[in-house]
């Protein structure tokens, strides 16, 4: 028996991942330190890399929208208990979805076509989740093992299909041809200019008020709704949920196939906003990164929104930073993020636990 | 101070006291344990109990106050100082690991050395001395997951004995026992505190402190507020302590208005997952404006065919009919019973009465989440769902009076009472209740009982499981006893007593005569 971490609902959320975040940034500058670099250089060039200018901000974003999508993804899917781990797959299911609308029907102006392959992106990333959710309520497979298979089936479907159907001939990389200009999401640049607004080039695109759009769907969905009690219900207690007339069964294929909706729609960030055409591993990671983006953010929207735009300034100003500073790889970027990762999410009660004591201590003294 | 210690009390606790943020758990509390006795500590869920206990077992440490062991002062800090001046603990929830054998559970954490040889041998030893001197006959090779729940509550107070406990503290021991296993239970404190153990018992069943306790404290709203000799006090006396107003223990109710037969039960049998019969054939039936009382001991079959009756599993064969009609066919789920007016109150409100995670005002909807009243379309009204929390804990004092408290902050008698606001507002016209007062405060069993008569006298058909014969005993019209999956006989609380009733809960058909 422990004595219950009880912090504040603002402690919570809030300063307990921002220390988790600093601490995880001490550590990663002792690495910084151990080949020969100043780690307060480096943690200057990695801000700045990610919010020092217009063009870096615009990356950081979206990058962020990634994040957005596929912790969404995974933190739906853990409020109705399940855990998702087939982001990347259904991600790029989601990508060969609108790549199939956008091929056959980008003759149609951009406000029909872009819809639809919105709509294809989520319908294939729905179905590529829904079946392990059939397996698991029907067979008793687990979701978590079918749904790391079904990333590798994904990956190795649209390979087949690049290489054999869809792909354009004689090119070196299998993809697709370009898609036509109505199936091209705008970029933010473009869509401001229309209204006479400056501001640099980057890929941030549209798809970022399809983000906030699904975090703000998301929230609504979960905390009021029916279908959010159920959901949520299941995530916290089966024999609950079935005293209470819910089917688990059903809410695990409604919120498996939301889910995998949600990480479907990575694909009109990368493929509708910036590539213009499908190629492979365009998801290159983000479905994983997700999971731990949602562990950060508390499975909760805001959270979530908050955790993507910190990796999405890991990525950008890494990025840079590994350009100013060569000796720091990329590789290195990747052992902070891990870092973050940790501290945020395996350590978290390393954070937690003192600050609780803290808390404790000053709530004792106050009265 | 109310001392009834002999020259050197075994515990002597002074002035105790323990803030947890806003709340004073403990207020300057003094208790003082005469060696060689079984002392009783009782309290209403909250009273403050729990928290002494761990402040002597060395879970939290105390804001302020002394501790005396056999008269030395000492600080406990942690449990391992605990068990250093010789305190053992045995929790209501056990800490034992099911897999291994009854030796590897009590060598656990004592092995002396990285080699077991010489430990486990000296552990036999022990546990044979142990056998010897108290009667603590078990099996050391036995796998503690196979062994009836009795006798891993032994394992726990082996491993306890075993590290040189001479004082052993039992956190609501009889909450997981049937009867007999209780009776022995009781038997072996005897014996432990007559060999010169000291034995505090926390509890909240007042027959249990009847039966085997010396002394007896009361806590209240963390205050220590009487300590008696045992002989001397009545369980109504300390029930008015624990409460702090006079408690009626005994149910009034007048004679039974029967109305038509409202649910009937015809020859079910269920088999559970397993394939293994667990209720075999049973049939009876429950008018209006009765209360049905389903006694046996836990795991007999009652518990599956409540959930049959609820809709939660299907029954292998059989009818169940309410006003006649077949439910199994008409309302096969759990939310079409709902909708028929069958509602239950289920014996497990933790894992299935409530989602302890949610808010009073989420748990307060559960099943009824799809109703036009919390809601348009698809959506959930947080406002509404609110309103009528806040109104049904009003008319059901639940306490505290804030909807969107953690279900799990609330004590036992306010979480029951969420229950039961919500499933007797919904109309029922045949009510399942499955233990109403299990782990319920004395405060919250009356108002819990008064409720289900008033419900019965309005004309609703209820059936009533319970382990505990009082209670079947002061709330039935009738009682049906269930033994091994089938219904080993029909008695009214008038011509039957415990002691019938008792024998046919152990399957014995023939009357007692």
């Amino acid at each position: 028996m422990s004595t219950p971490i009880e912090l504040p609902k603002w402690a919570d959320v809030s300063l307990v991942p921002i220390l988790a975040v600093i601490v995880a940034f001490l550590v990663a500058g002792l690495v910084v330190l151990g080949i020969g670099e100043n780690p307060v250089k480096a943690t200057l060039l990695l801000l700045k890399g990610a919010l020092g200018s217009g063009e870096g901000i615009g990356y950081t974003l979206y990058y962020a929208t990634n994040f957005i999508f596929t912790g969404l993804a995974v933190a739906i899917a853990f409020h109705a208990g399940l855990f998702n781990i087939g982001g990347e797959g259904q991600a790029t299911m989601g990508g060969l979805g609108a790549a199939l609308i956008c091929l056959r029907f980008d003759f149609l102006p951009w406000y029909i076509v872009l819809p639809l392959a919105i709509l294809g992106a989520m319908a294939m990333g729905a179905l590529w989740a829904f079946i392990p959710g059939y397996l698991q309520v029907k067979r008793g497979s687990h979701v978590v093992i079918t749904t790391i298979m079904f990333n590798f089936l994904a990956a190795t479907l649209v390979v087949y299909l690049l290489v054999n159907v869809i792909g354009k001939p004689g090119l070196m990389s299998p993809e697709t041809r370009t898609f036509a200009a109505s199936a091209h999401l705008p970029y933010l640049h473009e869509a401001l200019a229309y209204f006479g607004i400056i501001i640099p080039k980057s890929p941030l695109n549209l798809s970022l008020a399809l983000a906030l759009l699904a975090s703000a769907f998301v929230w609504v969905l979960l905390w009021h709704t029916k279908l959010g009690y159920a959901i949520r219900t299941v995530g916290h207690s089966p024999t609950a949920a079935t005293y209470a007339g819910i089917s688990i069964g059903r809410i695990t294929l409604i919120t498996m196939a939301i889910s995998g909706a949600l990480a479907g729609l990575l694909a009109v960030n990368e493929i509708l906003g910036v590539q213009g055409r499908l190629l492979l591993e365009f998801s290159s990671g983000y479905g994983f990164i997700g999971i731990a983006v949602a562990l950060m953010g508390r499975a909760h929207p805001v959270g979530i929104v908050l955790a993507s735009i910190l990796f999405g300034m890991l990525y950008q100003g890494g990025t840079e930073l590994s350009f100013e500073i060569p000796r720091v790889t990329r590789d290195m970027i990747v052992a902070i993020s891990g870092l973050v990762i940790l501290f945020a999410g395996a350590l978290d009660g390393l954070i937690r636990r003192p600050v609780a004591g803290l808390f404790s201590r000053f709530l004792k003294s106050g009265v | 101070m109310n001392s009834v210690a002999g020259p050197v009390p075994a515990i002597a606790l002074s002035d105790i006291d323990k803030r947890f943020g806003e709340v004073r758990a403990n207020k300057n509390v003094n208790l003082t344990v005469a060696s060689g006795s079984v002392h009783g500590v009782v309290g209403e869920n909250g009273a403050g109990k729990s928290t002494l206990m761990s402040i002597l077992y060395g879970f939290y440490e105390a804001d302020r106050g002394t501790i005396h062991i056999h008269g030395k002062p000492v600080s406990i800090r942690s449990p391992k100082e605990a068990i250093a001046v010789g305190i053992g603990m045995v929790h209501q929830h056990f800490m034992l690991v099911e897999p291994l054998s009854v030796i590897d559970n009590v060598m656990l954490g004592a092995e002396g050395g990285a080699m077991l040889a010489k430990g486990e041998a000296q552990m036999r030893a022990a546990l044979a001395k142990l056998a010897e001197d108290y009667g603590l006959v078990i099996d050391p090779d036995a796998i503690v997951g196979d062994l009836p729940v009795g006798l891993q509550q032994r394992v726990e107070i082996l491993k306890a004995l075993v590290r040189g406990a001479d004082i052993l503290i039992l956190d609501e021991p009889t909450a997981v026992l049937t009867p007999d296993e209780a009776e022995q239970l009781f038997v072996l404190l005897r014996t432990l505190a007559a060999q010169g153990k000291t034995v505090i018992l926390i509890t909240h069943k007042l027959n249990e402190i009847m039966a085997v306790t010396d002394h007896v404290s009361v806590m209240r709203r963390g205050e220590m507020v009487a300590t008696l000799k045992t002989a001397e006090t009545s369980p109504e006396q300390l029930a008015d302590q624990m409460v702090g107003r006079h408690v009626l223990l005994d149910v009034s109710k007048g004679p039974a208005k029967l109305g038509p037969v409202r649910l009937s039960v015809e020859n079910v049998v269920i088999r559970d997952a397993h394939a293994s019969l667990r209720v075999k054939d049973v049939s009876f039936q429950v008018r209006a404006g009765e209360i049905l009382g389903l006694a046996g001991v836990a795991g007999n079959g009652q518990s599956e065919l409540l959930e049959a009756l609820a809709g939660i599993i299907t029954p292998t064969l059989g009818r169940i009919t309410l006003d006649g009609q077949d439910l199994i066919t008409l309302a096969p789920t759990p939310a079409e019973r709902r909708a028929q007016g069958v509602l239950h109150i289920p014996e497990d409100r933790q894992r299935m009465g409530l989602v302890p995670a949610f808010s009073a005002a989420e748990s307060m909807i559960l099943g009824f989440q799809s109703d036009h009243e919390f809601g348009t379309g698809p959506l959930l009204s947080a406002a509404a769902i609110a309103a009528h929390t806040a109104k049904e804990m009003d008319l059901y004092d639940i306490r505290p009076r804030q909807t969107s408290l953690k279900t799990a902050k609330f004590s036992g008698g306010n979480q029951q009472k969420i229950v039961l606001a919500r499933e007797i507002e919904h109309q029922p016209k045949v009510l399942l209740v499955g233990q109403p007062t299990r782990g319920v405060d004395v405060g919250a069993i009356e108002f819990i009982h008064k409720r289900l008569i008033a419900l019965r006298d309005a004309g609703v058909a209820i059936l009533l499981v319970s382990v505990e014969l009082d209670e079947i005993m002061s709330l039935s019209d009738r009682i049906i006893v269930m033994c091994g999956g089938v219904i080993t006989g029909e008695r009214t609380p008038e011509t039957t007593n415990d002691r019938d009733l008792g024998l046919l809960m152990a399957g014995v058909t023939e009357r007692a005569a």
